[in-house]
């Protein structure tokens, strides 16, 4: 990002790593940031929780810079940090490249799932299953029949979102209009939230009137803009609906935060091998509380939990966007 | 009529989107007019957006929030200045190391202020810039062609879009038919001509600098108050650097600069209003429209479509009596 950033950053790690006692964990926060609203602050919060509980202390950076996460794999590694947590898909790499270099330290990696390495714990969300609830109540919550999707940048996780927004839509209503739009392209997608208005705008003029966004920043961008225009929307990864109170159907919870929580109680005896959190481990769900309580009818709640029975069960089955790279209910 | 009236979505989008291009290319043209290149403009929209929210969230008004986005953005500008006119110093470096400065400063301050991750509170009520009706607005809205037009495309931004058009008149008449401006645009193209006839160079650069500065501050306001709700880190995203392919574009011109913002305002309003573009079975991905303000610029620089000559003295700082 920033040359001062880094270097403070650099100079963090310096600072964390240099005092390291044995066997701490060590959480690497992505590029988004520890305060994220997100993603990474549902990291932050599981990891508070472990230490408040345990009195542990663990170690964390904040990475500014693609060339930072493989040095700070080997730092942490170095100074005898067990087990390592690494947050996002973009971490697979890296990992790829030093985990074998250190066959006795367990490295667990939040949203990775396709790496054959023996001591790493990967941990990969059923997005699709949490999603296919939301698309639900969206489609209930909608009067004009018509129901938006905005990602953040075009990449594979995304799609993976709106592919099972768009089958649970499509469950409730099978009319249902779908507009779907990305951001960008560039990691700047995930940071602008200017474009995110826009396309809510253009959304709403296309007539949709529940709008799910899964753009981190963007986000912040898309849901203000559905308040100012008396639309709903639904926020993703952590509760956002307080940040509009009654005006978010929604969000679609990503329990990021129990990930990290067990990986760090577990401590170095933690299992390694590749996990899947769906809606059974309750991995993935949607957030109800005081300030969506109105919106949420007892016909909706009842489909809602009915449904995720069914998909806990296999009576319904939502179909990965992974699995071949294309989506049976929405075009991108 | 489905169409006309998707089209006159797409052209408001337009407006909203091309206006902090329209503020910054501006600025840009000032600074680079008077010979000092400036690819701080993204930093000084960064910077400004952050302290217009921050102030506008902690004091509730939106003008002492714009007045704080302006002032920081000329600090900046006087930074760039300090640089670049008074040390001589190497103007790309400096614009490079305010753009550094800006997205590091912004979200530290920011953290460190409202504790809410490198964000500032979402902005209500006087916080926010609220858009202006123009009058019988709604009456017209029914007349075909003319209500839409008058409705929904010229009525219904904040004050900061109308500053921003506004903004091109005035920045045409100030270069091409006052002193100030024959001797700001001297200055850019033979320092030494302006320095015989016993006229400052160096007040001549601050005072550009420090123009672009106030244009610059604007930009990120209108991002930070009026388009959103608050600051978010790096939520200029490229903006500046779009601005200043539009300003190589307009061959730094106001006029010119005026289209060519509207253009790259409308190549993004129809990126964001179409997924892809069906012609006629050729389907266009809409990473081709974003990236079209890039590509029709190294067009431009290439020398395609006439010449672009930068102002003759640009990026060299001026020595006096070698």
């Amino acid at each position: 990002m920033t040359l001062m950033k880094s270097l403070m950053g650099a100079a963090a790690a310096v600072a964390l790593t240099s005092g390291a006692a044995l066997a701490d964990p060590a959480l690497i926060f992505d590029l988004g940031g520890k305060f994220d609203k997100s993603f990474n602050e549902a990291a932050h919060n599981g990891a508070s929780r472990w230490a408040e509980e345990t009195g542990g202390t663990y170690h964390e950076i904040e990475l500014q810079s693609e060339a930072q996460r493989e040095q700070a794999l080997r730092r942490f590694a170095e100074s005898g940090a067990n087990p390592i947590i690494t947050m996002g898909f973009a971490m697979a790499d890296p990992l790829a490249a030093v985990a074998g270099d250190y066959p006795d330290t367990k490295f667990v990696a939040v949203d990775v799932n396709w790496l054959d390495i023996p001591n790493i714990r990967q941990v990969a969300f059923a997005e699709h299953e949490g999603s296919y609830l939301v698309g639900m109540m969206a489609a209930m919550a909608s009067e004009s029949g018509t129901v938006g999707f905005i990602g953040g940048m075009d990449i594979p996780l995304i799609r993976h979102f709106g592919c099972g927004y768009a089958q649970g839509a499509k469950a409730v209503n099978p009319d249902i209009n779908i507009v779907a739009n990305m951001t960008g392209t560039t990691p700047t997608a995930w940071n602008d939230p200017v474009k995110g208005s826009e396309l809510t705008k253009a959304q709403i003029s296309q007539g949709a009137d529940v709008i799910y966004a899964a753009a981190g920043g963007t986000g912040v961008g898309v849901l203000q803009t559905a308040a100012d225009e008396g639309i709903l929307s639904i926020g993703v990864d952590s509760n956002q609906n307080h940040l509009h109170p009654g005006k978010v159907l929604t969000s679609m919870l990503k329990r990021v935060d129990v990930a990290v929580y067990d990986a760090m109680s577990a401590g170095e005896d933690v299992e390694t091998g590749v996990f899947t959190m769906g809606l059974a481990e309750e991995g993935v769900g949607v957030a109800l509380d005081d300030n969506n309580a109105a919106l949420i009818s007892d016909e909706m709640k009842a489909a809602v939990d009915k449904a995720r029975q069914e998909i806990i069960d296999g009576n319904v089955s939502v179909v990965s966007y992974y699995e071949n790279d294309s989506c049976p209910a929405l075009q991108f | 009529m489905e169409f006309f009236l998707t089209l006159i979505q797409v052209l408001d989008s337009t407006i909203r989107l091309a206006t902090p291009l329209l503020l910054a290319c501006l600025a840009g043209l000032y600074s680079e007019r008077a010979g000092i290149f400036d690819i701080g403009l993204e930093g000084k929209m960064l910077m400004a957006a952050f302290f217009s929210a921050a102030v506008a969230a902690v004091t509730g008004s939106v003008w002492l929030g714009l007045l704080a986005g302006i002032a920081s953005s000329l600090a900046l500008s006087g930074l760039h200045g300090l640089a670049s006119i008074t040390f001589r110093g190497n103007q790309l470096i400096s614009g490079v190391a305010i753009n550094f400065l800006a997205a590091g400063l912004t979200v530290l301050v920011a953290q460190s202020w409202f504790q809410q991750g490198g964000r500032t509170p979402s902005l209500f009520g006087g916080g926010r810039f609220v858009p202006i009706e123009f009058p019988f607005a709604e009456t017209v809205s029914g007349v075909p062609v003319i209500g839409p037009i008058y409705s929904e495309l010229l009525s219904g931004h904040s004050v900061l879009v109308y500053v921003a058009f506004l903004m091109v008149p005035a920045t045409w008449w100030i270069l091409f038919r006052t002193r100030f401006g024959l001797r700001l645009r001297a200055v850019g193209e033979n320092p030494a001509a302006v320095d015989t006839a016993g006229v400052s160079v160096v007040g001549l650069r601050y005072a550009a600098v420090a123009i672009c500065g106030v244009l610059c501050g604007i930009a990120g306001a209108y991002l930070a108050t009026a388009l959103q709700a608050g600051f978010v880190k790096d939520m200029t995203a490229g903006r500046g650097f779009i601005a200043l392919a539009a300003l190589i574009f307009a061959k730094w011109r106001p006029w010119h600069a005026m289209g060519a913002c509207l253009l790259f305002g409308l190549l993004q309003a129809v990126a964001l209003r179409f997924q892809n573009i069906d012609l006629g079975g050729v389907v266009i991905p809409v990473q081709v429209m974003d990236a079209l303000p890039y590509i029709l610029t190294v067009v431009i620089l290439a020398g395609f479509v006439g010449k672009a000559v930068p102002p003759r003295a640009g990026g060299e700082p001026y020595v006096k009596e070698r």
